[in-house]
């Protein structure tokens, strides 16, 4: 029953092959072995999610107007608000912080019928690559336990990848979607930049920050994304804009697609055998009708410096909130509100968020700020003008989600700007605002590599209708871990 | 672009978070990494170039003045470390 898509799975229970209560305790069954080893979730919401498929299934049995994933089970970021359930935000300072109301994203899902069977395992505060600096512990790769899943969204990628369950909600900031996808085997999509509402979704970096999810296919994601996606008055960044069927465009045919390749992409850094597989994948997409070109995105190499100034300036002025007064960890003791602060923040937080803290306060401090945080906005504002030069003349740009596969745990928690790096071909996408889709296109010694294309504002249809289109002549999407 | 110990103090202060005195030293050494990295910027000439605040230059949407959100100060107040009759406690602030 794992196997199956989330589509394969509707189907399943509209022709009741199957109850929800069945899918979901089987799910539940597999996920609480599997989860010792590769700790994907952080809570595992049972009861809930047991009384909400019972409740689905008779509802079912009634007849009448269902919900688009009616009865469907799928997990939540630890990221994303869930009234009456823990929201951890993979962090001790949130370690018992139960809110008190749900983000839009699981409002919306909840009301299309979907079904969350748990709080998926994160970077703490979404910051990281690998999924190390967690509080509730490393996440493991299930296709290799020694290598990390990615990140932020690691527990999501691991989880769908693992086939514990067969979709998740996850966020992308500076590849946190796509990245952990391509390392585990899966399909994740970043949508626009205020496509998915940030509403109860725990700010990392405002301007950057979108939702959006992680399935095996690219049809499961359209599905997920059909109900996550919308304008909602609760966010101040959310663009009114008419909903679209991302599900209903998957077949059309891609033919004289015009597909471009920067040179910058293929450049040294990307590791051989990841350039060979996306050679194949071209040529796939080109069997497919798919025209390619090579483009330039010259400012592509200052992305991720930009990145670390934008990001932690966002960060340090976000996470002043978390002041050990209203809500989350308050030390022992304060001996006056300065003490309370700062040791609440210095125990609250782990290593990497206080460290881009620092960074982020610094570059935001009088005297630095036109020199960092001023100039690293210059640097967005040049990355994407090469972003509205290239679509221009093509209509997605095509490249590696990651210059590497899975690395191993440990590898590389000693530099921070060695770990930065495993995103340099993400960012540019955050920074312009730009919608990206990380596609399973192959496999290094037994490790899942990912093609990433790019699509221009609001382009998310053609982005799913090319990654399905690619999925119907391929199976590396299929593939689980043995 | 080199951080010393002193700015690493002086930055965890305005961010309001305790630096063990161990690991001021380990700070430094990783914040100057991605001050340097951050240095790379410095290669490209911006003086001409709009700095880019939002990715679609959104501009902030207004909303009609009417009350839509109801009080749930019973609600938020139940999940906070310390509170009397309905204020957040904080240790004294006035001698």
């Amino acid at each position: 029953m794992h196997k199956l898509t989330l589509a394969a799975m509707q189907r399943s229970l509209e022709s009741g092959e199957f109850s929800s209560v069945e899918l979901c305790q089987y799910l539940i069954e597999r996920t609480k072995q599997h989860n010792e080893t590769l700790n994907a979730f952080i809570s595992i919401t049972e009861e809930q999610a047991l009384a909400k498929a019972k409740a689905a299934d008779e509802k079912r049995s009634a007849g009448g107007t269902l919900g688009s994933l009616h009865g469907l089970p799928i997990a939540h970021k630890d990221i994303f608000c869930t009234a009456g359930v823990r929201t951890s935000c993979g962090s001790k300072m949130l370690e018992s912080f139960v809110p008190p109301y749900n983000a839009t994203v699981v409002e919306k899902l909840d009301s299309a019928g979907a079904i969350s069977l748990g709080k998926t395992n994160m970077d703490e505060f979404a910051m990281g690559s690998s999924n190390e600096n967690s509080f509730f512990g490393v996440v493991r790769n299930p296709w290799d336990t020694e290598r990390v899943p990615g990140g932020s969204s690691g527990g999501s990628a691991a989880a769908v990848g693992g086939r514990l369950v067969p979709a998740c909600t996850g966020t992308d900031t500076g590849g946190s979607i796509r990245q952990p996808a391509a390392f585990c085997g899966i399909t994740g999509i970043k949508p626009t930049y205020g496509r998915v509402s940030r509403y109860g979704m725990i700010a990392f970096a405002s301007s950057l920050d979108q939702g959006g999810p992680l399935a095996a296919s690219a049809e499961d994601c359209a599905m997920l994304l059909n109900e996550m996606a919308g304008f909602d008055p609760r966010d101040s960044t959310s663009i009114d804009r008419d909903s679209e069927d991302y599900t209903a465009t998957l077949n059309q045919p891609i033919k004289g697609m015009k597909i471009g390749l920067p040179k910058q992409y293929f450049e040294a850094g990307l590791d051989d055998s990841i350039a060979a597989l996306l050679q194949q994948a071209i040529k796939e997409l080109e069997h497919l009708g798919a025209e390619f070109v090579d483009i330039e995105l010259r400012n592509q190499h200052l992305a991720v410096p930009a990145y670390y100034i934008v990001a932690p300036a966002e960060c340090s002025s976000n996470l002043a909130r978390f002041d050990g007064v209203r809500y989350g960890h308050r030390c022992e003791d304060p001996k006056d509100l300065e003490d309370l602060y700062k040791r609440s923040r210095a125990e609250g937080f782990g290593r990497e968020v206080k460290r881009r803290i620092l960074v982020g306060t610094y570059a935001l401090s009088a005297g630095y700020y036109d020199a960092f945080y001023v100039k690293a906005q210059k640097i967005r504002s040049l990355i994407s003008q090469d972003f509205s030069q290239a679509f221009a003349d093509v209509d997605f740009i095509l490249g590696p989600t990651t210059p590497s596969p899975a690395f191993k745990v440990g590898e590389k928690t000693s530099d921070p700007v060695a770990m930065y790096l495993n995103d340099i071909y993400t960012i540019p996408a955050n920074l312009a605002g730009l919608p990206g889709i990380s596609v399973p296109c192959g496999d290094v010694g037994g490790l899942p590599v990912g093609m990433q294309l790019v699509g221009n504002y609001f382009d998310e249809a053609r982005l799913l209708n090319v990654a399905h289109q690619y999925q119907t002549v391929t199976d590396w999407h299929t593939r689980i871990p043995g | 672009m080199a951080v010393d110990n002193k700015v690493v103090e002086q930055v965890a202060h305005l961010a309001r978070v305790q630096i063990s005195a161990d690991s001021v030293a380990d700070y430094a050494t990783d914040m100057s990494g991605v001050l340097e990295l951050a240095a790379q910027m410095d290669q490209v000439d911006t003086s001409s170039v709009e700095p880019m605040a939002h990715p679609t230059h959104a501009v902030q949407r207004l909303r009609d003045d009417v009350v839509d959100e109801v009080n749930q100060r019973d609600a938020f107040q139940a999940i906070a470390p310390s509170v009397e009759n309905g204020y957040y406690l904080v240790p004294p602030v006035i001698e």
